[in-house]
């Protein structure tokens, strides 16, 4: 599987194709996963290969199918939920903060939910403000939960393995954006660890922290930046909870400046969250001040000009990166 | 609590003066060596410097007032202790002390801006960051602002003092001589004058070799000027360099201008300015080209000579070790007497041992009597 080119989309169905074939108590199910293929076509496929046993559609209502998930993994079963959009997600938000989250606590550690949720999140497609919203930070807030983001091929190959691998309930965000995306799958993906920070790019000069598919806005900003000899270092998060402080305190130690790049909206973010950390532990490696580039704090909107607009893209990350080296532009 | 500062003797025969200006308002920041005020002396316009650190309370004496010296001039809080500014300051003071003296320094409310990457790496080189300028964010003082003053070994300054030494001793044929001379008639002349001025009027020995180097070189011709393009060219002024070893490595050597005419107040002035402005990295690069000569002292590090090496383009430099008490013979008699070894590298393009060796008498002979001086 090393060198081969494919999508994200791809990735994602390879990795859902393996666990069903690794471990018979694995299923898929969800809103149009099986007879639809998906709403973004990753599980197209599946059903004829694996049957209506394993790939199972479910009525349009989260909080039914999300909670009949977390019950499957306490039975012993090793269920996939995937839900449709992370905006949808709220509907079952009761099932995942309230019981999938609390259980393992509650019982003392006798009862683990090994449930992994997928959903997609984020902008980029023209789905407006009900579909495009990036709420990753109100998971990430909430203990019993693991949150990761893939935003490599890579990881979006190899990051469900290592979920279901988790005893504990492991929600999965899949960037809409970069279902279309391709790219080069390597042996990394067999090795793939849920936890940890990943350093994208090295760079000296300045460290630029985010996920998901900011990481890309990113990488065209460090190349616009290098241009004018700014080397920006880039750190893909990939899991949002727990955090990998050591990684980012790492980087920002060697390169003083640090600008965080979050799809999420500016106010009580994870953005929020990885440059409080910063300051804490990392005050004295300070050479300026922490900054951000976030969503703007509108609903995400529908027409072209104005969705990208409203996201963290590259030209506002390098007019971020500038300022932090210097008033003049 | 305000400590008083008085208006300082600006020379030994200076009896009273004129505050011509403030640079300094009420609230005002202020660190020793800092230019607060402009006075108007017999000798001219001179600026005042604080010995103190704190923040400015109260203007007591306003300009075009004359007042002797020892006269309480302002009162200064110390920087810890420091009340808010006072809103209502003495109204001409305050306007012409924020029009004239803030333009380079903060203004006297605002928080010096400094990173704290930079505030850690400033206490590790022991630089001062309040007399640096920011080139980062809103004007905030960076690493690279702290470092540029004080490059460690790795830095530009190792780089450019092994550049400029490595030319030096490719290009130019050096010759050294030394002479050790009997220094005890100007050793008892500065101790008797020091023990008569005020702490901030005191001379070091130093200042009389620089003096005597400058008066030296308007004596003789091949020692003070420039080598270039094949030819020397004698330098009409005077300008000794002196050598100002910087506390996290690396020297440098900054010039006090027009040497040979400053009287020896003076010159100590700007030996002292030159040394907490080169320690601070606030020398301008014309007084790093300007010197004609170098005086190199390894006096502090007690040594007895010095084999200093030329600066190109220049042609001659001037060691000087430390002032030791040693046997020294006078009158046929074998006395404790305080001697110094003076040396002198210069280049054989331009000069020969025999003119070296009479520069060297010469600016001896200047020590002998350090009254003219």
């Amino acid at each position: 599987m090393s060198g081969t080119r494919i999508t994200y989309r791809e990735a994602v169905k390879q990795a859902l194709r393996e666990a069903l074939h690794a471990d018979p108590r694995v299923f898929l199910m969800g809103e149009d996963v099986g007879k639809y293929g998906g709403c973004f076509a990753v599980s197209k496929g599946l059903l004829d290969e694996f049957g209506e046993a394993r790939i199972r559609d479910t009525p349009l209502s989260e909080s039914a199918f999300v909670g009949a998930g977390i019950g499957a993994a306490l039975g012993g079963l090793r269920p996939i939920v995937e839900v449709m959009t992370v905006n949808f997600s709220l509907l079952a938000l009761d099932q995942i903060v309230n019981t999938a989250a609390t259980l393992s606590h509650m019982s003392g550690g006798q009862f683990h939910v090994p449930v992994v949720i997928r959903m997609a999140t984020g902008a980029g497609r023209q789905l407006a403000a009900q579909h495009s919203h990036s709420l990753e930070a109100w998971y990430a807030h909430v203990p019993g939960l693991r949150v990761v983001e893939p935003a490599t091929i890579d990881d979006a190959r190899g990051m469900l393995r290592a979920a279901l691998a988790s005893p504990d309930p492991v929600i999965i965000f899949e960037p809409i954006s970069l279902y279309n995306m391709d790219g080069e799958l390597t042996d990394a993906a067999a090795a793939v660890r849920l936890e940890g920070a990943r350093v994208h790019r090295a760079g000296r000069d300045v460290t630029l922290v985010t996920y998901g598919a900011s990481l890309w806005r990113c990488v065209t900003a460090a190349d616009t930046l290098a241009a004018d000899g700014i080397e920006a270092e880039i750190i893909d998060l990939r899991s949002l909870r727990p955090l990998d402080d050591a990684t980012v305190l790492a980087s920002v130690h060697r390169t003083r400046r640090v600008v965080i790049v979050d799809e999420g909206w500016r106010t009580g973010s994870l953005a929020a969250e990885v440059g409080l950390r910063i300051v804490e532990q990392g005050f004295y490696d300070l050479d300026a001040p922490v900054a951000r580039v976030c969503a703007e704090e509108v609903p995400i909107p529908y027409p072209k000009h104005l969705e990208d607009a409203a996201l963290p893209g590259p030209e506002r990350i390098v007019a971020t990166v500038r300022r932090l080296f210097s008033d003049v532009q | 609590m305000s400590s008083e500062f008085r208006l300082p003797a600006l020379g030994a025969d200076m009896d009273d003066g004129t505050i011509l200006e403030w640079h300094v308002a009420p609230g005002s920041r202020v660190k020793r060596g800092d230019v607060v005020a402009v006075v108007e002396t017999d000798k001219g316009a001179i600026d005042v410097e604080i010995f103190m650190d704190g923040v400015v309370h109260e203007l007591v004496v306003a300009p075009g007032t004359r007042i002797p010296v020892g006269t309480v001039i302002a009162t200064i809080d110390a920087e810890d202790a420091a009340p808010a500014p006072s809103l209502t300051p003495s109204p001409a003071p305050a306007g012409e002390g924020r029009g004239e003296g803030s333009s380079s320094s903060p203004s006297s409310t605002e928080r010096l801006k400094v990173s704290p990457a930079a505030r850690r790496r400033a206490r590790e080189l022991h630089v001062d960051v309040e007399a640096l300028t920011g080139t980062g964010p809103g004007g905030a003082i960076t690493v690279e602002d702290v470092e540029r003053v004080q490059p460690t070994e790795k830095g530009g300054m190792r780089e450019a003092i092994a550049a400029a030494m490595s030319r030096s001793k490719r290009e130019i044929p050096h010759y050294y001589l030394s002479t050790t001379i009997d220094v005890t008639p100007a050793t008892e002349w500065l101790a008797a004058h020091n023990a008569a001025a005020p702490v901030a009027e005191r001379l070091l020995f130093a200042a009389l070799i620089v003096k005597s180097v400058a008066l030296a070189c308007r004596e003789l011709e091949g020692f003070s000027g420039f080598h270039r393009d094949g030819r020397y060219e004698q330098s009409t002024a005077v300008h000794v360099g002196v050598a100002v070893a910087l506390r996290g490595g690396g020297l440098v050597a900054p010039a006090i201008m027009d040497t040979a005419d400053k009287p020896l107040a003076a010159l100590m002035d700007d030996f002292r300015a030159l040394v907490t402005r080169a320690r601070a990295g606030r020398l301008r690069a014309s007084e790093l080209a300007a010197p004609t000569i170098i005086l190199t002292s390894l006096g502090e590090a007690s040594v007895e000579a010095v084999f200093p090496i030329i600066q190109p383009p220049q042609v001659a430099i001037v060691g000087a070790g430390a002032v030791v008490e040693r046997p020294w013979v006078v009158g046929g008699k074998v006395v404790p007497r305080q001697v110094l070894t003076l040396s002198l590298g210069a280049d054989h393009r331009v000069t020969d041992g025999r003119l070296g060796a009479q520069f060297l008498a010469r600016i001896a002979a200047r020590l002998q009597s350090p009254a003219s001086l």
